[in-house]
């Protein structure tokens, strides 16, 4: 039970490498979103079910720390590409498909124009200019 | 096996960190800080074993819920709903 523990926590130990080089090496704020959020979710519940495994007296406490992190992971996630998309944080080129342009009815070219009008806007200088005018 | 495994988090950590320096806008940071938590989070139950003291998961069932509020109330203010 111990040997099968230790081989639980160098997996997890290795998912949470793959995913933090994930969020190293992806060109995108989503696409780093799924390396970053799914492989060390899996490599955190792998390594804390093997430090239950491998000692009885954690098993109780692990499995209260992995219904944890089930529960609390991915409405963090969410909530971050949630929000990104609503702050207007622009896509990959090659994106396929944005469901939550096509549910509000505003696509990609729109949001970049909306955020380019609002960049000159903020800008204080032709403020003031369009002000005085 | 127990030692390998943690020079694999601290890599992890080490990757982490570097994201949460370059990362081009404020989400990156977040998301990296987001798996920083969790990452740190395993890493404290791994010392936990390795000390045999039960009561630090305690510290790591902490450390893992302040991360998830911090990282919500951080993320829905940049996302405008605050």
């Amino acid at each position: 039970m111990e040997l099968l523990g230790h081989i639980l926590i160098l997996i997890g130990s290795i998912f949470s490498l793959l995913g933090a080089f994930g969020i190293l090496r992806m060109p995108d704020i989503y696409n780093r979103l799924q390396a970053g959020t799914k492989a060390t979710t899996l490599g955190a519940l792998s390594l804390i079910l093997g430090v239950g495994l491998a000692n009885p007296a954690f098993l109780g406490k692990s499995i209260l720390l992995i219904l944890f992190i089930v529960l609390t992971n991915p409405i963090s996630s969410s909530t971050i590409a949630r929000s990104g998309r609503r702050a207007d944080i622009p896509m990959l080129k090659n994106a396929v498909v944005d469901a939550y342009a096509e549910k509000v009815g505003k696509t990609q070219a729109a949001a970049d124009k909306k955020r380019s009008n609002r960049a000159d806007a903020d800008d204080p200088q032709t403020a003031v200019k369009e002000a005085n005018v | 096996m127990i030692y390998i495994s943690l020079v694999f988090l601290s890599l992890a950590i080490l990757f982490s960190l570097i994201r949460l320096l370059k990362g081009p806008t404020s989400f990156d940071r977040l998301l990296a800080s987001d798996t920083l938590a969790i990452i740190t989070s395993g890493l404290i139950v791994l010392v936990a074993y390795l000390l045999e003291r039960v009561i630090y998961m305690d510290v790591s069932l902490v450390y893992a819920l302040l991360g998830f509020v911090g990282v919500v109330v951080v993320a829905r203010f940049l996302g405008g709903d605050a």
